[in-house]
């Protein structure tokens, strides 16, 4: 999976909890959480959004790991089981 | 016969739209059964009957016209009753009500395990303005939801198909209502409801305020073990610790959970308690969640779940937004350390919950940082006392040093 792609399931998981956002035109360094008005039930659905389509599930002791969308790619790109080439 | 009336669904609501009906006259109901879908600021809501029966008659159409609480909706009788011939003498309207026409933009009501039609208020109030049917229109939003733009491309293809023909509305009877028309903005006619609701709470209501810092230190390591146990679909908030910590220590003090009733404080039994829950598009809306000292912390994350969802969605019950003996508000998300809140009538308390806040902590002249959360109480004081708010507290906080025994 590309960096892209992580980078295109993380939009669209943002998107489903935010519809009104658009999170392709986020900064991508800022604090996503605050930024689009993001509480802490809306975070878990994401998370488990990303679980489904990713197979990541991120524990709670990882939260401060993923402020920014680089943040999230970053954490993402190191875990996703690899598939076979 | 019994008249089923349009309820009150909140000490802010005044009026509603009936815009679906899920009966017909010689159907069966049970107490709890869902009969109508009414839009009010708030959205969607289903309305329940609370006795048993078989409908007689539905009295009025659905429409987008706002009807003002207790306006008889639907006649139903008691199982031992004779069906009633309504008499001539009545309105000329009701003649043609009994077997319901269908308008123009409204589905055939159901029988119970058929999909029900999802439409939003929008799309619903445009559907009707284009003179569109909304049973053939093609939804295409969550679960096959039908929006507005569905229904603006319903009208498009419609303008080149045949016209289809618009059967008579009867006269509309039921009376006119006083309050001021529906606002086209849904979130100003949102913003004028709370206004109401908290200027009315804090004229009749004389509050007194109390609040406390916790240690949240061993009731977060504790969920924090507990979530490792589960997948992260089963994982459970902090917010259900909350919830049921208060429902606990409303068991202590049961003063502050129940109803004020004209001059007399009313305690229940049963502890639901409304929560907070904020909509994307601004604005708050409070629905219960049912017995909350019955429930299990893994049942609590459940009903928040449902809850939530059918909050956003816009598929609550009437009875949901009308059982709270108590509301909480936890607005900790924000970055607000402490909320001092104003009671819901007819309700005698609120209780708000802020930030978790790394603090300095003194404990047995050690000193340390923990995580410490604001606990407020917002109380009446015709139906309790400063002492007894400050003792509610205290039982909160216990509650929460002991979470492996929430």
């Amino acid at each position: 999976m590309t960096e892209a792609e992580i980078r295109t399931i993380i939009f669209e998981g943002l998107k489903r909890i935010a519809p009104e956002a658009d999170p392709a035109s986020l900064d991508a360094h800022l604090d996503v959480r605050q930024t689009l008005d993001i509480d802490s039930y809306d975070f878990l659905m994401f998370l488990i959004g990303l679980d489904e389509k990713l197979g990541v599930e991120i524990p709670e002791a990882d939260y401060g790991k993923l402020i920014s969308i680089d943040d999230m790619v970053d954490y993402l790109a190191a875990r996703i089981p690899r598939e076979a080439a | 016969m019994i008249e089923f009336q349009m309820p009150s669904l909140g000490a802010d609501m005044e009026s509603a739209a009936l815009v679906e009906w899920h009966i017909k006259p010689g159907d069966r109901v049970e107490a709890g059964d869902i009969v109508a879908d009414v839009e009010t600021d708030k959205g969607v809501i289903e309305i329940e009957v609370f006795h048993p029966g078989i409908v007689d008659s539905l009295l009025v159409e659905p429409s987008q016209d706002r009807l003002p609480i207790g306006t008889v909706l639907a006649m139903i009788r008691g199982e031992k009753e004779v069906p009633e011939r309504v008499p001539a003498s009545k309105e000329p309207a009701r003649a043609a009500v009994p077997q319901i026409a269908q308008p123009a933009g409204v589905k055939p009501p159901t029988a119970d395990g058929e999909r029900r039609i999802r439409v939003s208020p929008l799309a619903r109030k445009i559907a009707a303005e284009l003179g569109v049917d909304l049973s053939k229109v093609e939804g295409t939003g969550p679960h096959g939801a039908i929006e507005r733009a569905d229904v603006e491309r319903a009208a498009e293809a419609q303008k080149r198909a045949p016209e289809v023909v618009q059967p008579a509305r009867p006269v509309e009877e039921a009376p006119k209502p006083a309050v001021a028309p529906p606002a086209t903005d849904t979130y100003a006619a949102m913003r004028r409801a709370i206004a109401l609701a908290m200027a009315r709470s804090n004229r009749e209501i004389p509050h007194y305020y109390l609040q406390t810092r916790i240690d949240m230190s061993k009731a977060l390591r504790w969920l924090e073990e507990e979530n490792l146990k589960r997948p992260i679909k089963g994982r459970l908030l902090p917010a259900v610790l909350l919830l049921k910590a208060v429902a606990r220590a409303l068991g202590d003090v049961p003063q502050l959970n129940g109803y004020w009733r004209e001059d007399h404080f009313e305690p229940q039994e049963a502890v639901h308690i409304a929560f907070a829950i904020a909509l994307r598009q601004g604005g708050l809306i409070t629905p219960a969640i049912h017995n909350v000292d019955l429930k299990s912390l893994d049942e609590l994350m459940e009903a928040l779940h449902d809850v939530i969802a059918r909050t956003r969605g816009g598929r609550l019950r009437g009875s949901e937004l009308t059982d709270g003996t108590i509301t909480v508000t936890n607005l900790g998300d924000m970055g607000v350390e402490v909320v001092q809140g104003v009671i819901y009538p007819p309700q005698v308390a609120l209780v708000g919950f802020g930030k978790v806040v790394e603090s300095p902590w003194v404990e047995n002249g050690m000193f340390g940082i923990r995580p410490v959360i604001t606990a407020s109480l917002a109380g009446d004081h015709r139906a309790s006392d400063g002492r007894q708010g400050a003792q509610f507290l205290d039982a909160l906080n216990s509650h929460l040093q002991e979470a492996d025994k929430l």
